[in-house]
């Protein structure tokens, strides 16, 4: 099979007055269509200027990146990225926010809004369509985020710790709906984060990167033995706490 | 239907409601105790009438100018200077915080000019105009534009910039350039701050408006309160500058309800 994106030999310094910093060193991987990879690393070890480099928002000053055989743009419509925060915008209603990524593309065709609708349907978001964001919980607000992504049928999604500004509670439950909603949807992601039980509970395969300079210090396939294996349910898998102590050292062993 | 609201929900809302009533009460009270005060004084001979008029002086005049007409032509002039400066103030200084936020580096090379000429007293600015423009209304309209345009300028282009990072970012991901940034986050989030500095800039273009007036104009509550001033009218000095009074209250309050309505 094809991979669907390939990172191969990037690198990345930022520049200030006072000097620069190597923020990424030779970082290669690749990713197949489908598969849900996480890249859990020390903090500020460079996770997010990866994520920002995928989406072409950053360029590297060395290496390439490709989608599906042909190099990544800034504003590239083939990429979905869902941020920390939900920001979604107050003074918009739920079903025009989730619109917004179509209005910038003005792509506002019957069938995407079917797909819009169809998803609020599914995703228990319809009845708050006219509601404010205020109006919602937190974890709604998450999956009114997830839907705006969507909505422009990414074949790429990044995810920057997405779950990151939930409580304990939500974020278990927002991440196995969002979990749910990606394997449904069939989508192909990445998700940062720093936590190593997120990590092992959503992604099928986890890379794990080296504090700054990052270079990718490892990379693991998580074979969880529960059959039908949502993120919850991967939690009460035997062997997550074996993937768990495996992380935890690799992120430990040189620090 | 809604449920009958608790007796100690009733006791709250009913605390509230008189809390305000009580403010309104003593607001009033402190105004017509501040009028009594000072028509007693005067008719008494605490203080000299001819110097300090009395309230019912005041109200006398503006019925005698009321009846010859004489007051509404500069009540009507003085107003609608104001406006005018005041929707140039606000197309001009929205256009320009805009451009500044399309082109940073005119923004990096214009600001301590904008600062200086912000700070500036525009009084000192207003004998100069005379004699550039003339001494006519598009002076007095320049005048009130001057005192507000670089604050609400600078007072914009500094909230556009203060636009939250992570938003601008979330329109780049979802494929939106600098139009889309503009148009869908950076425009609805200033609203507000645009509604304030509005409320600000009606305020100043008056002030602005009566400096131009003072030098160099035939007709106008500055203009009246010079001539007043001159010929020793001291009433109608008092007079002007309660009819200013209540300018300001109007138009303030007049925004100040365009902002409840667009801000919900």
């Amino acid at each position: 099979m094809k991979p669907l994106l390939e990172v191969s030999d990037v690198c990345l310094s930022y520049h200030s007055i006072s000097g620069e910093t190597r923020v990424l060193s030779h970082i290669s991987f690749s990713l197949f269509p489908g598969e849900f990879l996480a890249v859990v690393g020390p903090s500020g070890c460079g996770k997010s200027t990866l994520l920002n480099l995928i989406c072409g928002l950053l360029k590297p000053e060395q290496g390439q990146i490709l989608l599906n055989g042909e190099p990544v743009f800034a504003g590239d419509c083939r990429i979905g990225y869902m941020l920390q925060k939900d920001h979604l915008l107050e003074w918009r209603k739920i079903y025009k926010n989730v619109i917004l990524g179509l209005e910038i593309r003005k792509e506002l065709t019957a069938e995407k809004l079917a797909y819009v609708n169809q998803m609020l349907l599914t995703y228990g978001l319809d009845k708050f369509r006219n509601a404010y964001p205020s109006q919602l919980s937190g974890g709604m607000r998450q999956r009114a985020a997830l839907i705006r992504t969507l909505a422009l049928s990414p074949m790429l999604l990044l995810l920057d710790e997405p779950f990151s500004a939930l409580d304990y509670q939500t974020r278990l439950k927002v991440s196995d709906d969002i979990g749910k909603i990606l394997k449904k949807e069939k989508k192909t992601a990445i998700l940062v984060t720093h936590d190593i039980s997120e990590a092992i509970s959503m992604a099928d395969r986890i890379l794990i990167l080296s504090p700054r300079p990052a270079t990718v210090q490892k990379e693991l396939s998580i074979n969880l033995s529960v059959p039908d294996r949502t993120p919850l349910s991967s939690r009460n898998a035997p062997d997550f706490k074996t993937y768990f102590n495996l992380i935890w050292e690799e992120l430990n062993h040189d620090a | 239907m809604m449920p009958e609201p608790s007796y100690y929900q009733q006791l709250f809302l009913r605390r509230i409601k008189r809390e305000k009533q009580l403010i309104v009460l003593w607001r009033t009270a402190v105004f017509l105790l501040f009028l009594l005060i000072w028509e007693c004084s005067a008719r008494y001979g605490l203080i000299d009438s001819f110097i300090f008029s009395s309230p019912s002086l005041i109200w006398k005049s503006f019925m005698e100018m009321c009846r010859d007409l004489s007051i509404f032509s500069h009540l009507g002039v003085t107003v609608t200077e104001t406006l005018v400066s005041f929707f140039i103030v606000v197309i001009l200084g929205a256009g320009l915080a805009v451009l500044l936020w399309c082109f940073p580096r005119l923004a990096q090379v214009t600001e301590p000019y904008l600062v200086i000429l912000n700070s500036l007293p525009k009084s000192a600015l207003a004998p100069l105009l005379i004699v550039w423009l003339g001494a006519n209304e598009r002076t007095i309209i320049v005048s009130g534009v001057s005192v507000a345009i670089f604050g609400s300028v600078l007072n914009l282009y500094a909230g556009f910039q203060n636009t939250d990072p992570d938003k601008l970012k979330l329109i780049e991901t979802l494929g939106g350039g600098k139009k889309e940034k503009f148009q869908k986050i950076i425009l609805p989030s200033s609203l507000p701050l645009l509604l304030s500095v509005m409320k600000v800039n009606i305020g100043l273009c008056l002030v602005g408006v009566i400096i131009g007036e003072f030098i160099g104009a035939r007709q106008g509550l500055g203009y009246l309160i010079i001539y007043s001033s001159q010929t020793f009218k001291l009433t109608w000095v008092l007079m002007s500058i309660t009819l200013l009074c209540i300018i300001a209250l109007i138009l303030y309050g007049i925004l100040g309800l365009i902002e409840r309505y667009v801000t919900k």
